[in-house]
């Protein structure tokens, strides 16, 4: 260790650090990109194979017979749903009861801050019914959830004839161990809420629900169900969950597991798998595959009722049956086998799932990244961050060195390094204490700019749709925006508001400020949600590793402007579109990239989602902060 | 003597008041290794075969004679008891004509009570009971000789002074809603409860042999809870074993193909006769059955004796005073329920539970019960729909609110769904001491008003030796859900003493509630349609108030739980930090920092050598 504390040598690697700094940055940024995009190569990553024993090697013969009956339930519930125009609540508890259930229904009603229109829903009001299997000489002490959503118009209903006639046909079996929980749940996401909190007893979105009659102990795993026509092409299983929550990897084992053995297509991201991977399609196919689950991993969005179990502590999935006019058709009598062993294999669990990963992406259905191949990508990306701010801090000593002569002297008798510039830093920051102000001021200012993007937009509905002809969705929309852009004006008029002049010595503590700050708010993020920490560092990190007050103004004001995390999300957008195969113009992109902000908000409102929030309140201040920099005068 | 159900209310309450903890211990197993357990258990007969006569005497034996027991010749008596039995056949066959065995006197009796329920399930409920005119706990009078008293019990009760004892096995969760009141209630899993004699001096000691001998002769690892052995148990009290009797139906592979199972045996003093001048003990074995409607009987909605147990009766047992086939026809009077067949005319009313029952009584004792065909299977034919949940006067439930695994909240709900009566419930809860109940937050709530319980015992738990004790008195309001809420938070055990399959998370036993309900008889105020006028001049006193007993659901409450497969990397990384991080520190603090006098070019030496010898000033 001699290393750190030989001066000489340290000089030397400091030397080196700082004469290296920005080709070292540039390689590890582009190493990053490099490693990211080789996590979809398929050498690199690993088969997936089942951990959990419970569910490894005692395969269940699955007997479901009657597919024809559950298309029949399902023509005669969307018979009654369309009588009841809605929910056929006193249906559905008249069916279950007659498969032996023991029936029980949940009233909810929710108004949301501002009408969603992607949904058309503003005052929420519905029923969940639900109906519990009693396993035979149990406890009820444990539970499994098989849930199917009542959507309006035309669609699920076969997941709702399948999910009774499962009922049905469980209730007939001696083999359970656990209880099972047969849910219809109304309104998607809010009823599955209103259930899940109901079940807990807590409340944490404020949706109002009556409590819960009959429960069946601690929900082991969750199934969701969606099944919208009579033969389907192919199984599409969905992970992702709120804030980017993902279920144990053998949950996806298992279906993939029975996919195989029932010879059903299966599908992750609605991609197949393709065998090809040594040619550049299957790697781009493979890519794309590993991208889209980024995408909707960062978005921090619950893709199906499933998402809202995770928080829970309740591995879920969602099911989607795919119509796409295949050749290859399954029916729905090989859908219910393919459920009734995923449920037998879940009822065999003596432990929850925890053998498996928790954090992993997946390229295809077959071969997984785990934790420990992708963090590696952002660690080089944060790694930039830390160098930069290393090289300020040698920077910062240096030149202090100059303009303190008094201190000087004492201080280079006494050590040098490290401390003295500490010291030095110090006694600067003490000399020049407007710099403080200079620093702490647009510190603060941004952070107030954050509060305000993430308040104003829900609060200042009303005054806005008062004053412009604007819908209540569009209006908090386009408050988001216009606060977000007004930040940008931002800096001139700190700037004004302080009497003295910036200083040289200012921006640079500014900025080490903002690269530590940035570092951490990063490196946080990936922890919890890899995916949305490594797309704002891949795009957040250049900018703070070049900014300087130095550079053609407008020309990099304009670069800063377009890697901003409000242009991210619109990248997203047309990257998420282009991946799933269906391009947008820019007009429609916009449209959409407008949707995406309100359903952010109802998000973080409804399901207490945390990526709205953490991009007002953080990483959007933080942005600012650089902003301030390069326009420091 | 005989502790009537109104008397033990008090008598529970009184002695956890007196601060004893052992007297009413839940113990609750993992059900899936009760489940082998249960599986392997026989109902075997051990006077069949001299040969069999191994396990279950055997090993209560050696567990009596390491306790150093004042019994002497186990094997002698074993014996004995065969002959016993050889002789008491020999007794029975010569049965009214003279009795050579003039004390003492013991009796038994055997009953079947099958009861249609609510939901269209079938409850059948076995009892068998034996009362022997005699006290083994008298100083002085030694008993050696057992006729149809079970001797592995009746020692193990004289050795260890118990007074009353009770133990349940249960598989599944009594479904009040659904099937009403069961006649014995039992928790899920095993419950033990054991009253010693006021001359027992040190209860924990008494109770720690006494679970360790119980747990041999009913195979059940009652004193290591976590370590459920799984040898066969062969625990057969009756005195004839299988084969005779109402034993032929219990057949185990029909008996585990239920909904809920559950085998006890209860053991208490009664009086001989009306003056009680003398005590008598009685033994109640008893199984309770709930066959399911939807498993069994698939299309047709029929039960008959032989489609619930795959045996039909054919004769009492030659040693019961008493065998009885009862089945409940009180919802049914004209049956438009379910229909009977055969037919008895033969009724009987009891007021069971609180509530006025009609029985059709089969007696096994008389020989036409069994018809020509000589064998008697009961069959009964569905033909109305099942009902709606039923709405049980006393109704409790349990669950575990919100998430994460630092906290959490055990909410209990007691129903009071008598419409104008209020009355008090005894809620008695043990908590492992690994959730760590804060007891502050302890809230009963009634029609969202505060509800002061009148009485409070709390012991708290001590760590990693006894479980938290809260023991209430609560007033039911009419008509009221009263909720129960503790907080509590989850500890970290110490990674030893976490148990296999740890991901699976921790029980915490079933609570108990206890009252004494206003019954279904004393709500009646129509007692004229059916009764006769004079007997409902004054409302019934002693018919007004029931005992009851009701358990909750046992909770399953994840621990944090640590990825076992860490230690290991923990240490590896440990020892990187300890290595570079404190090696590179330790370094910095510890040297000495000296400055370097910059040595001269070889010039400048030159020059200084020469100036030094010159008197000049040296050049730096």
């Amino acid at each position: 260790m001699g290393l750190l504390s030989d001066p000489n040598r340290r000089k030397a690697l400091t030397n080196l650090l700082t004469r290296l700094n920005t080709p070292i940055c540039i390689v590890c940024y582009l190493a990053a990109i490099m490693w990211f995009m080789g996590l979809a190569f398929e050498p690199f990553t690993l088969r997936t194979y089942m951990s959990e024993n419970a569910m490894g090697s005692t395969m269940v013969e699955e007997r479901f017979p009657s597919g024809e009956r559950a298309l029949s339930t399902a023509k005669e519930f969307d018979a009654h749903k369309r009588k009841a125009g809605g929910m056929p609540v006193e249906w559905l508890v008249k069916t279950m009861q007659a498969r032996g259930l023991e029936v029980f229904t949940q009233s909810f009603s929710r108004t949301l801050p501002f009408p969603d229109e992607n949904k058309e829903r503003y005052m929420v009001r519905g029923t969940n019914v639900y109906g519990i299997l009693r396993a035979p000489r149990a406890p009820r002490t444990e539970a499994l959830v098989i849930s199917a959503p009542c959507s309006p118009g035309n669609s699920n209903n076969q997941a709702v004839g399948l999910l009774l006639t499962l009922a049905q046909y469980f209730r007939s079996q001696v083999y359970w161990a656990k209880d099972i929980i047969f849910l219809v749940n109304e309104h998607d996401l809010i009823g599955m809420q209103a259930w899940l909190e109901g079940y807990h007893h807590t409340n944490i979105t404020g949706i109002e629900y009556s409590p819960l009659q009959g429960r069946a102990g601690s929900i082991q795993a969750a199934l969701s169900l969606e099944l919208s026509s009579d033969v389907i092409t192919s199984l599409d299983l969905v992970l992702e969950g709120l804030n980017g929550q993902l279920p144990n990897l053998d949950l996806a084992n298992l279906f993939y597991a029975f996919c195989q053995k029932l010879g059903v297509l299966c599908t992750i991201q609605g991609k197949l798998q393709r065998n090809d991977w040594d040619t550049a399609e299957g790697y781009t196919h493979a890519a794309q595959t590993l991208m889209l689950m980024v995408l909707k991993q960062a978005s921090g969005h619950a893709w199906g009722d499933h998402g809202l179990f995770l928080r829970y502590h309740i591995e879920a999935a969602s099911i989607q049956g795919i119509n796409s006019f295949r050749h290859y058709k399954t029916d729905v009598t090989t859908i219910g086998r393919l459920l009734e062993g995923m449920i037998r294999k879940l009822n065999n669990l003596l432990e929850r799932l925890h053998q498996s990963y928790f954090f992993y992406l997946l390229p295809s259905l077959s071969r997984f990244v785990s934790i420990g191949y992708y963090m590696p990508a952002f660690g080089l990306l944060a790694v930039i961050l830390l160098l930069r701010a290393l090289d300020l801090w040698v920077h910062l000593g240096t030149p202090a060195l100059a303009e303190v002569d008094g201190v000087r002297e004492v201080e280079q008798q006494w050590t040098t390094g490290p401390n003295l510039r500490a010291i030095c830093f110090l006694v600067s920051l003490e000399s020049s204490s407007p710099g403080v102000l200079s620093v702490l001021t647009p510190v603060v200012i941004s952070h107030l700019t954050g509060v305000a993007l993430y308040l104003l937009p829900v609060q200042l509905q009303e005054m806005a749709v008062e004053h412009f002809p604007v819908s209540e969705t569009e209006a908090v929309v386009l408050t988001a925006v216009a606060i977000y852009t007004a930040g940008l004006a931002l800096p001139h008029n700190a700037q004004w508001l302080l009497s003295g002049e910036g200083t040289e010595q200012g921006w640079r503590v500014l900025k080490l400020t903002s690269l530590l700050y940035l570092a951490v708010l990063l490196g946080c993020t990936a922890l919890i949600n890899f995916s949305l920490g490594f797309i704002l560092a891949i795009t957040l990190v250049p900018i703070a590793a070049c900014i300087t007050p130095h550079m053609p103004r407008a020309l990099s004001a304009l670069a800063v402007v377009l890697l901003s995390p409000g242009f991210v999300i619109l990248y997203c957008v047309f990257i998420y579109q282009e991946l799933i195969e269906s391009p947008v113009s820019i007009s429609e992109g916009w449209i959409l990239f407008l949707s995406v902000i309100s359903q952010g908000i109802l998000d973080h409102v409804l399901y207490r989602s945390l990526v709205y929030p953490l991009l007002a309140l953080f990483i959007y201040p933080c942005w600012l902060m650089f902003w301030n920099i390069l326009f420091w005068k | 003597m005989a502790p009537e159900e109104a008397v033990e209310l008090v008598v529970v309450f009184s002695f956890h008041a007196q601060g004893e903890p052992r007297v009413n211990e839940l113990w609750m197993t993992r059900t899936k290794k009760l489940k082998q357990v249960w599986t392997k258990l026989r109902f075997r007969s051990s006077c069949e075969k001299s040969s069999d006569n191994t396990g279950a005497e055997q090993s209560a034996s050696d567990a009596l004679q390491e306790a150093k027991s004042g019994v002497s010749g186990n094997n002698e008596d074993e014996s004995q008891w065969q002959s016993t039995d050889v002789e008491m056949d020999k007794s029975v066959e010569a049965k009214d004509s003279l009795s050579f065995r003039p004390a003492p006197k013991d009796q038994f009796q055997e009953e079947l009570i099958i009861r249609p329920l609510h939901s269209g399930d079938i409850y059948a409920s076995f009892q068998f009971r034996t009362i022997w005119d005699t006290d083994f706990l008298q100083e002085g009078n030694k008993v050696s000789h057992y006729r149809l008293f079970p001797k592995s019990l009746g020692q193990v009760l004289s050795k260890f002074s118990v007074r009353e004892l009770h133990i349940s096995f249960t598989q599944g969760f009594w479904r009040t809603m659904q099937w009403g009141q069961p006649f014995i209630p039992s928790p899920p899993g095993a419950e033990l409860w054991v009253w010693f004699q006021d001359t027992v001096a040190d209860v924990d000691e008494n109770w720690k042999e006494l679970t360790n001998v119980l747990s041999g002769i009913f195979c059940a690892s009652l004193n290591f809870i976590d370590t459920t052995n799984t040898v066969q148990p062969s625990a057969s009290f009756k005195p004839l074993g299988l084969g005779n009797g109402l034993a032929t139906l219990m057949k185990s592979e029909k008996l585990f193909h239920s909904s809920f199972h559950s085998q006890a045996v209860h053991i208490r003093p009664v009086c001989q006769d009306v003056q009680c001048a003398k005590p008598a003990w009685e033994l109640r074995q008893t199984l309770n059955v709930v066959f399911d409607l939807y498993t069994s009987g698939q299309s047709k909605k029929e039960w008959s004796l032989f489609k619930m147990f795959s045996r039909t009766l054919t004769e009492a047992c030659p040693l019961a005073s008493s065998s009885k086939v009862y089945v409940d026809i009180t919802d049914n009077p004209e049956g438009e329920l379910f229909e009977l067949s055969p037919a008895t005319p033969v009724l009987s009313q009891a007021v069971v539970l609180g509530d006025r029952r009609t029985y059709s009584v089969y007696d096994l004792t008389k020989a036409d019960t069994f018809g020509q065909l000589r064998s008697l299977n009961l069959l009964l034919r569905w033909k109305g729909e099942n009902g709606d949940m039923l709405r049980p006067l006393l109704h409790a439930e349990r669950y575990v609110a919100g998430f994460g695994l630092q906290t959490g909240e055990i909410h209990t709900l007691v129903y009071n769904n008598h419409p104008f009566r209020a009355f008090p419930v005894l809620l008695l809860e043990s908590v492992p001491w690994y959730l760590r109940l804060y007891i502050h937050t302890l809230k009963v709530t009634s029609k969202s008003r505060d509800n002061k319980p009148s009485y409070i015992h709390y012991q708290p738990s001590k760590d990693r030796q006894r479980p938290h004790l809260l023991e209430m008195l609560i007033q039911l309001p009419p008509h009221s859900v009263t909720e129960v809420t503790v907080q509590f938070e989850r500890a970290l055990l110490k990674w030893t003493e976490y148990p296999p399959d740890p991901n699976h998370g921790f029980y915490v036993g079933s609570s108990v509630i206890s009252a004494l309900v206003p019954s279904m008889v004393a709500m009646d105020t129509n007692f004229t349609q059916e009764h006769p006028l004079f007997s409902s001049f004054f409302p019934v006193k002693e018919e007004s108030n029931f005992f009851m007993r009701v358990y909750t659901e046992p909770l399953l409450v994840n621990l944090p739980t640590p990825d076992f497969s860490m230690p290991y990397n923990v240490i590896c990384l440990t020892c990187t930090v300890v290595a570079v991080g404190y090696g590179s520190f330790y370094n910095l603090l510890t040297r000495t920092f000296q400055v370097d006098e910059p040595s001269l070019p070889l010039a400048k030496r030159l020059a200084n050598l020469i100036r030094r010898v010159r008197g000049v000033p040296l050049l730096t």
